[in-house]
């Protein structure tokens, strides 16, 4: 049985008050967490370390301007202890950038919430903030997959945080306005939590959940459907893809994308006029800008056993390419070949760095 | 082009084991399709996936990697890591309907060079049969 935690005041109050607490009393010299910029509304992630700067702050926002598992891994290893909210799918990112050796777990304690899902920036930015965040919010009460939320996390399964330190319980928590629930998965978060509450024997409420990820699994399903390419083989994928601009802005937000020289980015495929011509005189068109497609299946054989599906990449496409959902699709599938869930175990290899040598017998005749 | 169709494949060979035994496919006088075009590499696993989608993508109709047999790795265990990659790309090119087929991987070792003969013969009928790969012509890509 776990420790738990309750607090009187509403989750995302609580969840402040737990920070400031941290941080008034030395147990950390910095927190992590979301904040308003600023009167309009606008958000960014903060590495504060005043606790009147927690003012502002709104850890629980289902808002994600950036994968916070990228930020983690400039701050980190970190000298001093910090205290980290972020959500479960980022947490999951940051596991597998440490196992790329891009950050450390020490010094940090890690919160986060079981999560309603994130609204995506674009639908953030344009609609009225209150009344979406009212309706999302009575729907993540309820135990309901909230309508204003990204595709991806719509069929995400992996809602409750995997390795967090403390967990704070929002799916499902009727009273969510008034009460909080802090589930401590470690000793650590123990350690760090003396003196701010009574504790007490409990955990997440696994009935509550379960029903929830049901309706996931469900939506998912849905959506692996929905992405079926209309045509199959190469003139799906151009369906898909074609509407492709070539801005790489979906492997600079991805938590898992991290190689400075990325071979995509750099002069190593590019081909020299007369290799034009011969494609010219072999096909008769050409496609320009060239190798849009080529960039995505490239980007799928490096990383997509390790997407974690935060949907960050679909959020910013400009071209309207639901990429996070081909790649949430794809890397499901190559992820099972190694029995391999993204973000579960930080000391586990990623796929590509080991290997089995009774494995895969019947490739290779 | 003619009518008839002229299969191109493109072979990455690991310098130790299945180059070499292409060497010894042709000092044996064995015959094998003039589709294949071997790419001389240093070991199995230097073949990064993506060099395998741009053969594909720019138009080989079949690609084949020949590397050392499991466990005979010049460089102990490169050739797994290969095995690894190339199973990754499989599952990728099987999840969009891409033609699987039209990738292959071979454990040919030094001293088996009938086994290459045979090997880019069979590859080639089958590529054979199944026609040019479609990103050779009208694709925009």
């Amino acid at each position: 049985m776990s420790k738990m935690l309750t607090t009187d005041h509403g989750a995302d109050k609580s969840v402040v008050d737990l920070l400031r607490f941290l941080l008034d009393t030395e147990k950390v010299s910095g927190v992590l967490t979301l904040r308003k910029t600023n009167t309009s509304g606008s958000l960014d992630y903060g590495l504060l370390t005043r606790s009147q700067e927690l003012d502002r702050a709104v850890p629980l926002m289902p808002v994600m301007p950036a994968n916070a598992a990228q930020s983690l891994s400039l701050i980190t290893p970190t000298q001093k202890p910090i205290a980290v909210v972020v959500k479960p799918c980022e947490l999951r990112g940051f596991v597998e950038r440490i196992k790329r050796e891009q950050g450390s777990l020490d010094n940090v304690l890690t919160l986060s919430p079981t999560c309603g899902g994130v609204i995506p920036l674009d639908t953030y930015i344009k609609k009225s903030k209150d009344n979406l965040t009212k309706d999302y919010y009575k729907q993540v009460k309820a135990g309901e997959i909230p309508e204003s939320i990204r595709p991806t996390c719509k069929a995400c399964e992996y809602f409750v945080p995997m390795t967090a330190d403390i967990t704070v319980s929002v799916v499902g928590e009727q009273n969510l306005d008034s009460k909080c629930r802090f589930i401590l998965n470690s000793d650590k978060a123990v350690s760090m939590t003396e003196g701010f509450g009574s504790v007490e024997n409990g955990d997440l409420d696994a009935k509550i959940l379960d029903d929830h990820l049901k309706k996931r699994e469900k939506e998912k399903k849905a959506l692996f459907e929905s992405i079926k390419f209309k045509q199959d083989g190469l003139d799906g994928m151009i369906d898909v893809f074609g509407k492709c601009i070539g801005c790489h802005g979906c492997s600079r937000v991805c938590p898992i994308c991290y190689c400075l020289l990325c071979d995509f980015e750099s002069r190593n495929f590019d081909q020299n006029v007369s290799l034009f011509e011969k494609e010219l005189e072999q096909k008769g068109a050409l496609r320009l800008p060239p190798d849009t497609l080529f960039f995505h299946l490239g980007r799928m054989s490096h990383m997509s056993f390790s997407c974690v599906g935060c949907g960050q990449c679909t959020d910013v496409c400009p071209a309207d390419i639901p990429v996070a959902s081909v790649f949430k699709k794809i890397g499901e599938n190559t992820a099972a070949l190694f029995d391999y869930v993204p973000g579960k175990d930080v000391n586990e290899d990623i796929p590509v760095l080991v290997f089995k040598e009774e494995e895969f017998k019947e490739l290779g005749e | 082009m003619g009518k008839t169709f002229n299969p191109k494949i493109t072979a990455f060979l690991c310098k130790w084991c299945s180059y070499t035994g292409a060497d010894l496919a042709g000092t044996s006088r064995l015959q094998y399709p003039t589709a294949i075009i071997p790419i001389k590499v240093m070991c199995s696993s230097r073949v990064d996936p993506v060099f395998l989608i741009r053969a594909f993508l720019k138009g080989a109709d079949g690609v084949l990697i020949g590397g050392c047999h499991p466990g005979d790795c010049h460089y102990e265990s490169g050739n797994y890591h290969t095995r690894r990659r190339f199973a990754i790309l499989q599952s990728i090119f099987d999840s969009l309907n891409l033609e699987k087929d039209r990738l292959r991987l071979s454990w040919i070792s030094a001293s088996e060079g009938p086994k290459f003969a045979r090997v880019c013969n069979e590859f080639t009928d089958k590529i054979q049969k199944m026609g040019p790969n479609p990103t050779r012509k009208n694709m925009f890509i």
